[in-house]
Protein backbone atom coordinates (compact mmCIF):
# COMPACT_ATOMS: atom_id res chain seq x y z
CA UNK A 1 0.00 0.00 0.00
CA UNK A 2 0.70 3.50 -1.02
CA UNK A 3 0.70 6.39 2.07
CA UNK A 4 -3.45 6.26 2.38
CA UNK A 5 -4.74 9.28 0.21
CA UNK A 6 -7.75 10.86 1.86
CA UNK A 7 -10.83 9.61 0.38
CA UNK A 8 -12.25 12.76 -0.44
CA UNK A 9 -10.68 16.50 -0.33
CA UNK A 10 -13.00 19.51 -0.72
CA UNK A 11 -11.63 22.94 -1.56
CA UNK A 12 -13.34 25.95 -1.16
CA UNK A 13 -16.56 24.77 -2.84
CA UNK A 14 -18.89 27.58 -3.68
CA UNK A 15 -22.87 26.96 -5.26
CA UNK A 16 -24.63 29.84 -6.25
CA UNK A 17 -28.06 29.33 -7.03
CA UNK A 18 -29.29 33.29 -8.34
CA UNK A 19 -28.15 35.28 -5.56
CA UNK A 20 -28.37 32.81 -3.44
CA UNK A 21 -25.16 31.13 -1.79
CA UNK A 22 -26.06 27.60 -1.00
CA UNK A 23 -22.37 26.75 -0.41
CA UNK A 24 -19.69 29.39 0.23
CA UNK A 25 -16.06 28.57 0.19
CA UNK A 26 -16.42 25.03 1.84
CA UNK A 27 -13.34 23.40 2.69
CA UNK A 28 -12.87 19.87 4.54
CA UNK A 29 -11.32 16.76 4.19
CA UNK A 30 -11.92 12.79 5.20
CA UNK A 31 -9.77 10.07 5.59
CA UNK A 32 -10.29 6.52 4.07
CA UNK A 33 -12.37 4.71 6.80
CA UNK A 34 -13.78 7.85 8.12
CA UNK A 35 -17.37 8.27 9.46
CA UNK A 36 -18.25 12.05 9.04
CA UNK A 37 -21.71 13.42 9.85
CA UNK A 38 -22.74 16.95 7.88
CA UNK A 39 -25.15 18.66 10.56
CA UNK A 40 -27.06 22.11 10.38
CA UNK A 41 -30.11 23.49 10.49
CA UNK A 42 -32.90 23.06 7.24
CA UNK A 43 -31.43 25.12 4.04
CA UNK A 44 -27.85 25.06 5.44
CA UNK A 45 -26.82 23.55 2.36
CA UNK A 46 -26.46 19.80 3.26
CA UNK A 47 -27.99 17.75 0.74
CA UNK A 48 -26.67 20.64 -2.09
CA UNK A 49 -23.29 19.83 -0.62
CA UNK A 50 -24.34 15.94 -1.47
CA UNK A 51 -25.64 16.74 -5.15
CA UNK A 52 -22.41 18.56 -5.96
CA UNK A 53 -20.20 15.80 -4.70
CA UNK A 54 -22.72 13.01 -6.55
CA UNK A 55 -22.80 15.20 -9.52
CA UNK A 56 -26.38 15.63 -10.10
CA UNK A 57 -25.10 19.41 -9.34
CA UNK A 58 -22.30 21.02 -10.95
CA UNK A 59 -20.36 23.74 -8.54
CA UNK A 60 -20.01 27.38 -8.90
CA UNK A 61 -16.53 27.04 -8.28
CA UNK A 62 -14.15 24.92 -5.76
CA UNK A 63 -12.82 21.68 -6.26
CA UNK A 64 -13.21 18.38 -5.28
CA UNK A 65 -10.74 15.17 -5.38
CA UNK A 66 -11.60 11.92 -4.69
CA UNK A 67 -9.47 8.83 -4.13
CA UNK A 68 -6.72 11.10 -5.26
CA UNK A 69 -8.46 12.34 -8.85
CA UNK A 70 -9.70 15.71 -9.38
CA UNK A 71 -13.60 14.74 -10.07
CA UNK A 72 -15.06 17.97 -10.38
CA UNK A 73 -16.16 17.83 -13.95
CA UNK A 74 -16.81 14.30 -13.66
CA UNK A 75 -20.30 12.96 -14.82
CA UNK A 76 -22.15 11.18 -12.27
CA UNK A 77 -22.09 7.65 -13.41
CA UNK A 78 -18.46 7.95 -13.79
CA UNK A 79 -18.14 9.14 -10.01
CA UNK A 80 -19.90 5.90 -9.10
CA UNK A 81 -17.64 3.75 -10.99
CA UNK A 82 -14.88 5.25 -9.37
CA UNK A 83 -16.66 4.32 -6.01
CA UNK A 84 -18.78 6.99 -4.92
CA UNK A 85 -22.24 5.76 -3.84
CA UNK A 86 -25.43 7.43 -2.33
CA UNK A 87 -28.50 7.52 -1.36
CA UNK A 88 -31.66 10.06 -1.26
CA UNK A 89 -33.48 11.91 1.49
CA UNK A 90 -36.57 11.37 -0.78
CA UNK A 91 -37.15 7.51 -1.21
CA UNK A 92 -35.33 7.71 -4.74
CA UNK A 93 -36.01 3.74 -6.12
CA UNK A 94 -37.87 2.15 -9.07
CA UNK A 95 -41.24 2.14 -8.35
CA UNK A 96 -43.05 -0.61 -10.74
CA UNK A 97 -40.46 -2.91 -10.43
CA UNK A 98 -40.41 -5.39 -7.98
CA UNK A 99 -38.12 -5.89 -5.00
CA UNK A 100 -35.84 -8.23 -6.76
CA UNK A 101 -35.41 -5.88 -10.02
CA UNK A 102 -34.72 -3.13 -8.09
CA UNK A 103 -31.31 -4.93 -6.58
CA UNK A 104 -30.63 -6.64 -10.09
CA UNK A 105 -30.34 -3.26 -11.54
CA UNK A 106 -28.58 -2.18 -8.78
CA UNK A 107 -25.68 -5.10 -9.59
CA UNK A 108 -25.86 -4.56 -13.47
CA UNK A 109 -24.36 -1.17 -12.96
CA UNK A 110 -21.13 -2.57 -13.87
CA UNK A 111 -20.43 -5.12 -15.96
CA UNK A 112 -21.49 -5.22 -19.84
CA UNK A 113 -25.00 -6.76 -18.51
CA UNK A 114 -25.87 -3.22 -19.11
CA UNK A 115 -25.16 -3.42 -22.91
CA UNK A 116 -26.13 -7.47 -23.55
CA UNK A 117 -29.62 -6.50 -26.12
CA UNK A 118 -30.51 -9.86 -26.26
CA UNK A 119 -29.91 -11.44 -23.46
CA UNK A 120 -32.36 -12.32 -20.21
CA UNK A 121 -32.20 -10.69 -17.26
CA UNK A 122 -32.90 -13.93 -16.13
CA UNK A 123 -30.01 -15.95 -17.58
CA UNK A 124 -27.71 -14.02 -14.92
CA UNK A 125 -27.23 -16.60 -12.40
CA UNK A 126 -23.96 -15.16 -11.05
CA UNK A 127 -26.67 -12.06 -10.28
CA UNK A 128 -29.26 -13.81 -8.88
CA UNK A 129 -27.65 -15.85 -6.25
CA UNK A 130 -25.69 -12.61 -5.41
CA UNK A 131 -29.11 -10.88 -4.91
CA UNK A 132 -30.71 -13.76 -3.17
CA UNK A 133 -28.04 -13.46 -0.54
CA UNK A 134 -28.60 -9.88 0.29
CA UNK A 135 -32.48 -10.15 0.28
CA UNK A 136 -32.12 -13.11 2.71
CA UNK A 137 -29.55 -11.34 4.81
CA UNK A 138 -31.69 -8.23 5.03
CA UNK A 139 -34.90 -10.44 5.58
CA UNK A 140 -36.21 -9.01 2.18
CA UNK A 141 -36.20 -12.41 0.08
CA UNK A 142 -40.35 -12.82 0.72
CA UNK A 143 -41.10 -9.25 -0.16
CA UNK A 144 -38.59 -9.82 -3.92
CA UNK A 145 -41.65 -9.75 -6.21
CA UNK A 146 -43.47 -7.33 -4.80
CA UNK A 147 -43.27 -4.23 -6.63
CA UNK A 148 -41.30 -1.30 -4.34
CA UNK A 149 -44.11 1.30 -4.81
CA UNK A 150 -46.35 -1.37 -2.47
CA UNK A 151 -43.86 -1.39 0.52
CA UNK A 152 -44.03 0.51 3.67
CA UNK A 153 -42.24 3.34 3.98
CA UNK A 154 -39.47 1.40 6.50
CA UNK A 155 -39.05 -1.03 3.95
CA UNK A 156 -38.43 1.53 1.18
CA UNK A 157 -35.88 3.33 2.97
CA UNK A 158 -34.15 0.13 4.08
CA UNK A 159 -33.98 -0.96 0.26
CA UNK A 160 -32.62 2.51 -0.27
CA UNK A 161 -29.65 1.51 1.66
CA UNK A 162 -29.58 -1.83 0.50
CA UNK A 163 -28.97 -1.11 -3.30
CA UNK A 164 -26.15 1.27 -2.55
CA UNK A 165 -24.61 -1.08 -0.50
CA UNK A 166 -25.12 -3.83 -3.03
CA UNK A 167 -22.47 -2.00 -5.14
CA UNK A 168 -19.49 -2.07 -2.34
CA UNK A 169 -18.54 1.35 -2.75
CA UNK A 170 -16.05 2.63 -1.13
CA UNK A 171 -17.66 6.24 -0.45
CA UNK A 172 -20.76 6.24 1.01
CA UNK A 173 -23.02 9.58 0.99
CA UNK A 174 -26.08 8.60 3.19
CA UNK A 175 -28.74 11.21 2.82
CA UNK A 176 -30.64 11.47 5.43
CA UNK A 177 -31.00 7.28 5.82
CA UNK A 178 -33.48 7.63 9.28
CA UNK A 179 -35.64 10.36 7.97
CA UNK A 180 -39.64 9.62 8.52
CA UNK A 181 -38.43 5.92 10.79
CA UNK A 182 -39.78 5.66 14.02
CA UNK A 183 -37.29 5.35 17.05
CA UNK A 184 -37.01 1.49 16.52
CA UNK A 185 -36.61 1.52 12.95
CA UNK A 186 -33.57 4.77 13.47
CA UNK A 187 -31.79 2.39 15.84
CA UNK A 188 -32.19 -1.08 13.61
CA UNK A 189 -30.10 1.50 11.31
CA UNK A 190 -27.43 2.43 13.51
CA UNK A 191 -26.60 -0.20 14.20
CA UNK A 192 -26.22 -1.36 10.35
CA UNK A 193 -24.47 1.69 9.80
CA UNK A 194 -21.97 0.91 13.07
CA UNK A 195 -21.18 -2.38 11.38
CA UNK A 196 -19.88 -0.93 8.38
CA UNK A 197 -16.30 -2.33 7.52
CA UNK A 198 -13.62 -0.06 7.65
CA UNK A 199 -13.30 -0.36 4.09
CA UNK A 200 -16.10 2.08 3.99
CA UNK A 201 -15.27 5.64 4.18
CA UNK A 202 -19.18 7.66 5.42
CA UNK A 203 -20.52 10.79 4.83
CA UNK A 204 -23.88 11.08 6.93
CA UNK A 205 -26.77 13.79 6.72
CA UNK A 206 -29.43 13.64 9.68
CA UNK A 207 -31.12 15.38 11.66
CA UNK A 208 -31.62 12.89 14.64
CA UNK A 209 -28.83 14.20 16.97
CA UNK A 210 -28.26 10.58 18.80
CA UNK A 211 -28.08 8.81 15.47
CA UNK A 212 -25.46 11.40 14.27
CA UNK A 213 -23.03 11.31 17.51
CA UNK A 214 -23.49 7.42 17.70
CA UNK A 215 -22.15 6.94 14.78
CA UNK A 216 -20.00 9.97 13.85
CA UNK A 217 -16.29 10.38 14.81
CA UNK A 218 -16.17 14.01 12.56
CA UNK A 219 -18.75 16.32 12.52
CA UNK A 220 -18.95 19.05 9.98
CA UNK A 221 -21.65 21.85 10.94
CA UNK A 222 -22.81 23.95 8.25
CA UNK A 223 -24.73 27.39 8.49
CA UNK A 224 -25.84 29.17 5.80
CA UNK A 225 -23.55 27.36 3.37
CA UNK A 226 -20.81 28.11 5.48
CA UNK A 227 -18.41 25.75 7.72
CA UNK A 228 -19.29 26.80 11.36
CA UNK A 229 -17.23 24.14 12.95
CA UNK A 230 -15.34 20.72 12.12
CA UNK A 231 -13.76 18.54 14.01
CA UNK A 232 -14.67 15.73 16.88
CA UNK A 233 -17.90 15.20 18.26
CA UNK A 234 -16.73 16.62 21.38
CA UNK A 235 -15.07 20.02 19.86
CA UNK A 236 -18.24 20.61 18.12
CA UNK A 237 -20.48 19.67 21.38
CA UNK A 238 -18.27 22.69 23.14
CA UNK A 239 -18.37 25.15 19.98
CA UNK A 240 -20.48 27.98 21.70
CA UNK A 241 -21.43 29.23 17.78
CA UNK A 242 -23.28 25.88 17.27
CA UNK A 243 -24.41 25.88 20.94
CA UNK A 244 -26.00 28.81 20.09
CA UNK A 245 -27.58 27.72 16.60
CA UNK A 246 -28.98 24.32 17.73
CA UNK A 247 -30.12 25.48 21.58
CA UNK A 248 -30.27 29.00 22.13
CA UNK A 249 -32.23 30.41 19.10
CA UNK A 250 -35.39 29.70 17.48
CA UNK A 251 -33.93 27.66 13.85
CA UNK A 252 -33.85 24.29 15.70
CA UNK A 253 -33.17 21.08 13.60
CA UNK A 254 -35.46 18.14 13.10
CA UNK B 1 -48.92 -21.76 -15.65
CA UNK B 2 -48.74 -17.84 -16.67
CA UNK B 3 -45.95 -18.95 -19.40
CA UNK B 4 -47.79 -22.05 -20.81
CA UNK B 5 -50.88 -19.69 -20.97
CA UNK B 6 -48.86 -17.16 -23.28
CA UNK B 7 -47.96 -19.49 -24.74
CA UNK B 8 -50.78 -20.94 -25.98
CA UNK B 9 -51.61 -17.42 -26.81
CA UNK B 10 -49.31 -16.74 -29.43
CA UNK B 11 -49.49 -20.21 -30.96
CA UNK B 12 -53.30 -18.91 -31.95
CA UNK B 13 -52.04 -15.66 -32.88
CA UNK B 14 -49.67 -17.05 -34.90
CA UNK B 15 -51.91 -20.22 -36.23
CA UNK B 16 -54.85 -16.99 -36.88
CA UNK B 17 -52.06 -14.49 -38.87
CA UNK B 18 -50.84 -17.66 -41.23
CA UNK B 19 -54.24 -18.91 -41.89
CA UNK B 20 -56.23 -15.26 -42.34
CA UNK B 21 -55.62 -14.46 -45.77
CA UNK B 22 -57.09 -18.35 -46.97
CA UNK B 23 -60.50 -17.14 -45.12
CA UNK B 24 -60.67 -13.46 -46.00
CA UNK B 25 -60.79 -11.43 -49.21
CA UNK B 26 -58.25 -10.23 -51.28
CA UNK B 27 -58.78 -6.69 -49.86
CA UNK B 28 -58.73 -7.51 -46.19
CA UNK B 29 -55.78 -9.22 -46.52
CA UNK B 30 -53.87 -6.51 -47.73
CA UNK B 31 -54.92 -4.60 -44.93
CA UNK B 32 -53.67 -6.65 -42.99
CA UNK B 33 -50.93 -6.50 -44.31
CA UNK B 34 -50.19 -2.52 -43.84
CA UNK B 35 -51.63 -3.72 -40.07
CA UNK B 36 -48.57 -5.58 -40.30
CA UNK B 37 -46.68 -2.70 -41.09
CA UNK B 38 -47.81 -0.35 -38.84
CA UNK B 39 -47.95 -2.77 -36.03
CA UNK B 40 -44.07 -3.19 -35.99
CA UNK B 41 -43.84 1.00 -36.30
CA UNK B 42 -45.76 1.02 -33.11
CA UNK B 43 -43.90 -1.26 -31.21
CA UNK B 44 -40.49 0.54 -31.85
CA UNK B 45 -42.11 3.01 -30.40
CA UNK B 46 -43.33 1.90 -27.84
CA UNK B 47 -39.52 0.52 -26.86
CA UNK B 48 -39.07 4.35 -26.20
CA UNK B 49 -42.22 5.65 -25.35
CA UNK B 50 -43.64 2.54 -22.63
CA UNK B 51 -40.25 1.27 -21.82
CA UNK B 52 -37.56 3.83 -22.09
CA UNK B 53 -40.17 6.65 -21.00
CA UNK B 54 -39.28 8.62 -24.16
CA UNK B 55 -42.60 10.36 -25.70
CA UNK B 56 -41.61 11.41 -29.55
CA UNK B 57 -43.75 13.04 -31.68
CA UNK B 58 -41.42 12.33 -34.35
CA UNK B 59 -41.03 8.92 -35.22
CA UNK B 60 -42.20 8.72 -38.35
CA UNK B 61 -38.52 10.17 -39.29
CA UNK B 62 -36.98 6.62 -39.13
CA UNK B 63 -40.39 5.01 -41.10
CA UNK B 64 -40.05 8.31 -43.72
CA UNK B 65 -35.89 8.14 -44.16
CA UNK B 66 -36.20 4.17 -44.96
CA UNK B 67 -38.70 4.56 -47.04
CA UNK B 68 -37.24 7.36 -49.17
CA UNK B 69 -34.12 5.45 -48.98
CA UNK B 70 -36.06 2.09 -50.66
CA UNK B 71 -37.79 4.48 -53.22
CA UNK B 72 -34.96 6.20 -54.69
CA UNK B 73 -32.91 2.85 -54.77
CA UNK B 74 -35.42 1.03 -56.72
CA UNK B 75 -36.92 3.73 -58.56
CA UNK B 76 -33.70 5.36 -59.83
CA UNK B 77 -30.71 2.81 -59.04
CA UNK B 78 -31.24 -0.12 -59.46
CA UNK B 79 -34.81 -1.02 -61.25
CA UNK B 80 -35.84 -3.03 -58.53
CA UNK B 81 -33.56 -5.24 -58.61
CA UNK B 82 -31.78 -5.85 -55.17
CA UNK B 83 -34.42 -6.35 -52.51
CA UNK B 84 -31.02 -7.08 -49.99
CA UNK B 85 -29.67 -4.11 -50.35
CA UNK B 86 -32.50 -1.92 -50.57
CA UNK B 87 -33.51 -3.63 -46.87
CA UNK B 88 -30.09 -2.88 -45.18
CA UNK B 89 -29.62 0.17 -46.34
CA UNK B 90 -33.38 1.57 -45.01
CA UNK B 91 -32.93 0.11 -42.21
CA UNK B 92 -29.33 1.67 -42.38
CA UNK B 93 -30.45 4.86 -43.16
CA UNK B 94 -33.23 5.20 -40.28
CA UNK B 95 -30.38 4.40 -37.64
CA UNK B 96 -27.69 6.95 -39.11
CA UNK B 97 -30.68 9.55 -38.34
CA UNK B 98 -31.65 8.68 -35.56
CA UNK B 99 -27.50 8.55 -34.54
CA UNK B 100 -27.22 11.88 -35.81
CA UNK B 101 -30.44 13.07 -34.44
CA UNK B 102 -29.95 11.41 -30.44
CA UNK B 103 -26.57 13.28 -30.15
CA UNK B 104 -28.75 16.65 -30.53
CA UNK B 105 -31.82 15.63 -28.82
CA UNK B 106 -31.68 13.36 -25.98
CA UNK B 107 -30.03 15.93 -23.65
CA UNK B 108 -33.80 16.94 -23.20
CA UNK B 109 -36.93 15.13 -22.02
CA UNK B 110 -40.43 14.52 -21.39
CA UNK B 111 -42.24 17.06 -23.64
CA UNK B 112 -39.57 19.23 -24.74
CA UNK B 113 -37.70 16.08 -25.85
CA UNK B 114 -41.45 15.43 -27.88
CA UNK B 115 -41.27 18.47 -29.53
CA UNK B 116 -38.19 18.96 -30.82
CA UNK B 117 -38.71 15.19 -32.45
CA UNK B 118 -41.57 16.34 -34.25
CA UNK B 119 -39.53 19.82 -35.09
CA UNK B 120 -36.90 17.44 -36.45
CA UNK B 121 -39.08 15.07 -38.38
CA UNK B 122 -41.13 18.08 -40.16
CA UNK B 123 -37.58 19.02 -41.08
CA UNK B 124 -37.31 16.22 -42.75
CA UNK B 125 -40.95 16.30 -44.33
CA UNK B 126 -39.98 19.61 -45.28
CA UNK B 127 -36.78 18.58 -47.11
CA UNK B 128 -39.03 15.49 -49.33
CA UNK B 129 -41.59 18.10 -50.04
CA UNK B 130 -39.77 20.40 -51.82
CA UNK B 131 -36.86 18.28 -53.58
CA UNK B 132 -38.04 17.26 -56.68
CA UNK B 133 -35.25 16.01 -58.56
CA UNK B 134 -34.36 13.23 -56.13
CA UNK B 135 -37.55 12.03 -53.97
CA UNK B 136 -40.38 13.74 -56.30
CA UNK B 137 -41.34 16.80 -54.05
CA UNK B 138 -45.03 16.63 -53.17
CA UNK B 139 -45.57 14.44 -55.62
CA UNK B 140 -43.89 11.90 -54.03
CA UNK B 141 -42.31 9.18 -55.73
CA UNK B 142 -43.98 6.31 -57.55
CA UNK B 143 -43.26 2.93 -59.65
CA UNK B 144 -41.68 0.99 -56.77
CA UNK B 145 -41.41 -2.20 -57.49
CA UNK B 146 -41.98 -5.43 -55.02
CA UNK B 147 -39.33 -7.78 -54.41
CA UNK B 148 -39.39 -10.99 -56.77
CA UNK B 149 -37.64 -14.13 -55.50
CA UNK B 150 -37.31 -15.87 -59.12
CA UNK B 151 -35.38 -19.01 -57.40
CA UNK B 152 -38.19 -20.21 -55.63
CA UNK B 153 -41.44 -18.86 -57.56
CA UNK B 154 -42.19 -16.12 -55.00
CA UNK B 155 -43.71 -12.91 -56.54
CA UNK B 156 -44.89 -10.33 -53.98
CA UNK B 157 -46.77 -8.37 -56.64
CA UNK B 158 -50.08 -10.51 -55.66
CA UNK B 159 -51.79 -9.66 -51.99
CA UNK B 160 -51.28 -12.98 -50.46
CA UNK B 161 -47.87 -13.63 -51.41
CA UNK B 162 -46.87 -9.92 -50.22
CA UNK B 163 -48.99 -10.69 -46.88
CA UNK B 164 -46.72 -13.58 -45.76
CA UNK B 165 -43.29 -11.87 -46.95
CA UNK B 166 -44.77 -8.89 -44.33
CA UNK B 167 -45.66 -11.68 -41.76
CA UNK B 168 -42.23 -13.16 -41.88
CA UNK B 169 -40.67 -9.62 -41.01
CA UNK B 170 -43.40 -9.08 -38.75
CA UNK B 171 -42.28 -11.96 -37.01
CA UNK B 172 -38.74 -11.88 -37.03
CA UNK B 173 -39.01 -8.10 -35.58
CA UNK B 174 -41.44 -8.83 -33.18
CA UNK B 175 -39.41 -11.88 -31.97
CA UNK B 176 -36.45 -9.53 -31.56
CA UNK B 177 -38.06 -6.54 -30.17
CA UNK B 178 -39.26 -8.65 -27.13
CA UNK B 179 -35.64 -10.08 -26.88
CA UNK B 180 -34.75 -6.67 -26.59
CA UNK B 181 -36.96 -5.50 -23.86
CA UNK B 182 -36.72 -8.71 -21.75
CA UNK B 183 -32.82 -8.06 -21.90
CA UNK B 184 -30.40 -6.86 -19.30
CA UNK B 185 -30.30 -3.79 -21.28
CA UNK B 186 -34.10 -4.00 -21.93
CA UNK B 187 -34.13 -3.95 -18.32
CA UNK B 188 -31.98 -0.84 -17.58
CA UNK B 189 -34.38 0.99 -19.82
CA UNK B 190 -37.10 0.29 -17.16
CA UNK B 191 -35.17 1.44 -14.43
CA UNK B 192 -34.23 4.50 -16.91
CA UNK B 193 -38.18 5.03 -17.54
CA UNK B 194 -38.58 4.78 -12.92
CA UNK B 195 -35.50 6.86 -11.71
CA UNK B 196 -32.60 8.66 -14.51
CA UNK B 197 -31.49 10.37 -10.99
CA UNK B 198 -30.77 6.95 -9.32
CA UNK B 199 -29.79 4.72 -12.35
CA UNK B 200 -26.88 8.01 -12.72
CA UNK B 201 -26.36 7.47 -9.23
CA UNK B 202 -25.75 3.35 -9.33
CA UNK B 203 -23.33 4.16 -11.92
CA UNK B 204 -25.26 3.87 -15.51
CA UNK B 205 -24.27 6.34 -17.90
CA UNK B 206 -28.15 6.78 -18.77
CA UNK B 207 -27.61 9.27 -21.95
CA UNK B 208 -25.78 6.21 -23.61
CA UNK B 209 -28.70 3.55 -22.80
CA UNK B 210 -30.90 5.97 -23.75
CA UNK B 211 -29.11 6.43 -27.52
CA UNK B 212 -28.59 2.72 -28.00
CA UNK B 213 -32.01 2.64 -27.65
CA UNK B 214 -33.25 5.05 -29.63
CA UNK B 215 -31.14 3.71 -32.91
CA UNK B 216 -32.43 0.27 -31.80
CA UNK B 217 -35.99 1.73 -32.08
CA UNK B 218 -35.48 4.08 -35.12
CA UNK B 219 -33.94 0.78 -36.85
CA UNK B 220 -37.00 -1.40 -36.67
CA UNK B 221 -39.24 2.03 -37.99
CA UNK B 222 -36.46 1.96 -40.76
CA UNK B 223 -37.70 -2.23 -41.41
CA UNK B 224 -41.52 -0.73 -41.44
CA UNK B 225 -40.87 2.25 -43.63
CA UNK B 226 -39.12 -0.61 -45.94
CA UNK B 227 -41.93 -2.59 -46.24
CA UNK B 228 -44.47 0.55 -46.85
CA UNK B 229 -42.52 1.57 -49.56
CA UNK B 230 -42.86 -2.36 -50.86
CA UNK B 231 -46.86 -2.49 -50.06
CA UNK B 232 -47.29 1.28 -51.48
CA UNK B 233 -45.14 1.09 -54.27
CA UNK B 234 -44.70 4.68 -53.78
CA UNK B 235 -43.65 6.71 -51.46
CA UNK B 236 -45.07 9.75 -49.79
CA UNK B 237 -43.86 12.91 -48.20
CA UNK B 238 -46.73 11.97 -45.49
CA UNK B 239 -44.57 9.20 -44.50
CA UNK B 240 -42.45 11.74 -43.09
CA UNK B 241 -44.90 13.77 -41.78
CA UNK B 242 -46.53 14.72 -38.07
CA UNK B 243 -49.50 13.03 -38.75
CA UNK B 244 -48.11 9.62 -39.34
CA UNK B 245 -46.07 10.21 -35.93
CA UNK B 246 -49.12 11.10 -33.90
CA UNK B 247 -50.77 7.97 -35.75
CA UNK B 248 -48.26 5.47 -34.27
CA UNK B 249 -47.85 7.38 -30.45
CA UNK B 250 -51.89 6.96 -30.54
CA UNK B 251 -51.49 3.56 -31.26
CA UNK B 252 -49.13 3.05 -28.30
CA UNK B 253 -51.20 4.86 -25.92
CA UNK B 254 -54.65 3.02 -27.09
CA UNK B 255 -52.95 -0.21 -27.23
CA UNK B 256 -51.08 0.07 -23.81
CA UNK B 257 -47.39 1.80 -23.22
CA UNK B 258 -45.27 -0.74 -22.11
CA UNK B 259 -46.51 -4.07 -23.64
CA UNK B 260 -45.43 -4.49 -26.43
CA UNK B 261 -48.32 -6.59 -27.81
CA UNK B 262 -50.81 -3.17 -27.12
CA UNK B 263 -49.60 -1.27 -29.49
CA UNK B 264 -49.52 -3.75 -32.41
CA UNK B 265 -53.02 -4.16 -31.08
CA UNK B 266 -53.79 -0.36 -31.31
CA UNK B 267 -52.18 -0.67 -34.93
CA UNK B 268 -55.13 -2.66 -35.73
CA UNK B 269 -57.57 -0.30 -34.03
CA UNK B 270 -56.73 2.80 -35.79
CA UNK B 271 -56.27 1.17 -39.37
CA UNK B 272 -59.44 -0.84 -39.06
CA UNK B 273 -61.49 1.80 -38.30
CA UNK B 274 -59.54 4.44 -40.28
CA UNK B 275 -60.35 1.81 -43.73
CA UNK B 276 -64.18 2.00 -42.18
CA UNK B 277 -64.66 5.56 -41.54
CA UNK B 278 -62.71 6.81 -45.02
CA UNK B 279 -65.73 4.95 -46.63
CA UNK B 280 -68.05 7.62 -45.28
CA UNK B 281 -66.54 11.20 -44.26
CA UNK B 282 -62.88 12.78 -45.09
CA UNK B 283 -62.98 13.96 -41.44
CA UNK B 284 -60.96 10.84 -40.34
CA UNK B 285 -58.66 12.74 -37.84
CA UNK B 286 -61.93 13.96 -35.62
CA UNK B 287 -62.59 9.88 -35.05
CA UNK B 288 -58.77 9.89 -34.71
CA UNK B 289 -58.97 12.45 -31.52
CA UNK B 290 -62.32 10.80 -30.46
CA UNK B 291 -60.53 7.85 -30.16
CA UNK B 292 -57.42 9.32 -28.08
CA UNK B 293 -60.07 11.57 -25.56
CA UNK B 294 -61.80 7.86 -25.23
CA UNK B 295 -58.90 5.97 -24.47
CA UNK B 296 -57.41 8.41 -21.63
CA UNK B 297 -60.83 8.68 -20.45
CA UNK B 298 -61.81 4.63 -20.24
CA UNK B 299 -58.18 2.49 -20.78
CA UNK B 300 -55.43 4.76 -19.83
CA UNK B 301 -53.33 2.03 -19.12
CA UNK B 302 -54.39 0.70 -22.91
CA UNK B 303 -56.64 -1.77 -24.42
CA UNK B 304 -54.02 -5.00 -23.72
CA UNK B 305 -54.04 -4.21 -19.75
CA UNK B 306 -58.02 -3.98 -19.86
CA UNK B 307 -58.55 -7.08 -21.21
CA UNK B 308 -56.05 -8.71 -18.88
CA UNK B 309 -57.66 -7.20 -16.23
CA UNK B 310 -61.10 -8.11 -17.20
CA UNK B 311 -60.00 -11.70 -18.14
CA UNK B 312 -58.94 -11.91 -14.23
CA UNK B 313 -61.81 -10.57 -13.38
CA UNK B 314 -64.30 -13.44 -15.32
CA UNK B 315 -61.90 -16.04 -15.06
CA UNK B 316 -63.61 -17.35 -11.72
CA UNK B 317 -66.86 -17.50 -13.68
CA UNK B 318 -65.74 -20.30 -16.51
CA UNK B 319 -63.33 -22.37 -14.32
CA UNK B 320 -63.92 -22.41 -10.74
CA UNK B 321 -61.49 -22.95 -8.07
Amino acid sequence: MEAPLEALVVENLSKQFGGLNALHEVSFRVDPGERLAIIGPNGAGKTTLFQILSGMVAPSSGRILAFGKDITKWAAHRRAALGIGRTFQITNLFLKLTVLDNLLLAMEASGLARYNLFRPVSSYKHLHSQAENILKQSGMWDRRDIPVRSLSYGEQRQLEIILTLSQNRSLLLLDEPTCGLSPEEARGFVSIIRSFPRDYTVLLIDHDMDVTFEIAEKVLVLHFGRVLAFGSPEEVKGNSQVQEIYMGRDDESS
Amino acid sequence: MKNSMQFLGMAILAAFLVLLPLLLPSFYTGLLSLILIFAIFAMSLDILQGYTGLPSLGHAAFLGTAAYVVGVLNVKVFKGCCFGVELVSGIFSAAVVAALLGLIVLRSREVYLLMILMASSMMLWGIAFKWRSLAGGDDGLPGISRPHFSLIAWDLAGTTHFYYFVLLFFSIAAILMYLVVHSSFGHTLLGIRESETRMQSLGYNVWLQKYIAFIVAAMFAGLSGVLLAYYNGFVSPTELHLVTSAEGLIMVILGGAGTLIGPAIGAGIILLVKNFVSCYTEHWMIILGAIYIFTVMFAPQGIYRLFKQLLQKWRPLWKPS
